[in-house]
């Protein structure tokens, strides 16, 4: 079986009305054997930066640990939080750099920057930054968050509405994939606030 | 991908579709294959995605220092010669496919580079899988000495024939434009397959989605006093 589908899980962020949303499912399994529901694969950068990591399990906490190390000198260097943009070249240079070995991780960023504009892209697990301005994908349900996202996600939606829409549309591809589901959260990024929702989910 | 090249009259015209492809899945519907390496230098990128971006931005800055330091205007063949031997130093394991184009104090220039380093210097070329349906329209249609907005239209043609024609290409077609003054980009010059307006909407009544837990982190702007405004 692929490297990428060991573990299973997925992700995936919305931008929405000067807001973003970032979503992952909680399952952490080796192969079909389900090991967790309590294995978040979103984390936050900053206040208003998050990062989504699916793929090999030891590779997402190991490039998690690895840019929070990265974003906590940066904000020493610079005496400031990270903006979202700054982050995902962050993302794409430390992929690269392992070119010949990569991390097998497809990672996502999500953030609201200083002007308030929202940005989301993705990555492919050597760099290659995928700049969308509705919503970006990564994980074992990419396909079917494609299918959802495509005809769910409309743009300028409102935080409450974008938290229905990313929700759902999470929950309902998640449902036909067999290894991400077992719960999952929700973050909607505003100007002046987050907030972070644990989703009712099949713990089938 | 496709991605093509002309030498026009006084000018160099450049063209990339925006599709980007996982496998079967596009993951990218409106994606930039135009790379600037310098000013009066321009390429455009075809095969694996990140080594296309990551070598062309690596000469982009090498190039910056090299002309810096000789105080001239950079030249085509160099931005070739560079991108080439680091190519061929990898054996091709750096999967970039590359059309090259400039204006420099020799004239306008247009190259193809591979992969394993090898080069070509060729009057119209095209790259990418759709490189085929664009090849022969650049063979049917180009002349030497095309005025510019005839070029941009050829250009545009071929792009347009790999994406109705090649499945790995498609949306919209960008151009760049390179005379002896400056470059001038075309982000969407032709968008002839623009998403149509849906019919009904499926949005989620507010409170669909049950939730176990909420946390709200309500954030403070700190903002430091101009000190002409402390009151001592």
């Amino acid at each position: 079986m692929s490297i990428m589908e060991y573990n299973g899980g997925s992700c995936v962020a919305m931008a929405g009305k000067n807001c973003v949303a970032i979503a992952s499912d909680l399952r952490l399994g080796v192969q079909s054997i389900s090991l967790t529901n309590n294995f978040p694969k979103v984390f936050a950068m900053g206040d208003k930066t998050y990062l989504g990591l699916t793929g090999l399990a030891t590779d997402v906490q190991t490039l998690y640990e690895l840019f929070r190390y990265k974003v906590n000198l940066y904000k020493f260097r610079e005496e400031r939080q990270i903006q979202p943009k700054t982050f995902a070249n962050l993302v794409s240079s430390t992929l690269y750099e392992k070119r010949f070995g990569p991390y097998f991780s497809f990672p996502v960023v999500a953030g609201v920057s200083n002007d308030n504009t929202p940005f989301i892209c993705g990555f492919d697990s050597i760099g290659c930054i995928d700049f969308a301005e509705d919503f970006i994908v990564s994980g074992t349900a990419t396909e079917q968050l494609y299918g959802m996202c495509e005809s769910v996600y409309e743009p300028n939606l409102e935080p409450d509405d974008l938290f229905e829409t990313i929700s759902q549309a999470l929950l309902n591809a998640q449902d036909r994939d067999c290894i991400s589901g077992w719960g999952c959260v929700v973050y909607v990024i505003t100007a002046d606030k987050c907030i972070k929702r644990l989703v009712k989910g099949r713990q089938d | 991908t496709t991605i093509v090249g002309v030498i026009a009259k006084d000018c160099i015209v450049l063209g990339a579709d925006t599709r980007a492809t996982a496998g079967p899945i596009i993951a990218d519907k409106n994606c930039k294959k135009l790379h600037l390496i310098s000013p009066n230098i321009w390429c455009a990128g075809a095969g694996t995605a990140a080594d296309t971006e990551f070598v062309t931005s690596m000469i982009s800055s090498n190039i910056e220092l090299h002309s810096l330091y000789t105080n001239r205007k950079p030249r085509v063949v160099t931005a070739l010669t560079m991108l080439k031997q680091h190519l061929f130093r990898y054996q091709g394991h750096i999967g970039a496919y590359l059309v090259l184009g400039g204006y420099d104090c020799k004239g306008p220039h247009l190259f193809t580079i591979a992969a394993h380093g090898s080069s070509d210097k060729l009057p119209y070329v095209a790259l990418g899988s759709g490189s085929l349906a664009a090849i022969s329209v650049l063979e049917t249609k180009y002349q030497p000495d095309l005025e510019r907005h005839e070029a941009m239209e050829l250009v545009k043609e071929a792009i347009e024939a790999g994406i109705f024609n090649d499945l790995g290409s498609g949306s919209n077609c960008d151009l760049v434009v390179i005379d002896e003054e400056k470059a001038t980009p075309y982000r969407g010059y032709s968008k002839p397959n623009e998403r149509a307006t849906k019919q009904s909407k499926y949005t989620y009544d507010r409170g669909t989605t049950a939730v176990l837990k909420e946390d709200i982190y309500k954030f403070v702007t700190v903002q430091d006093l101009d000190e002409m405004q402390v009151d001592v």
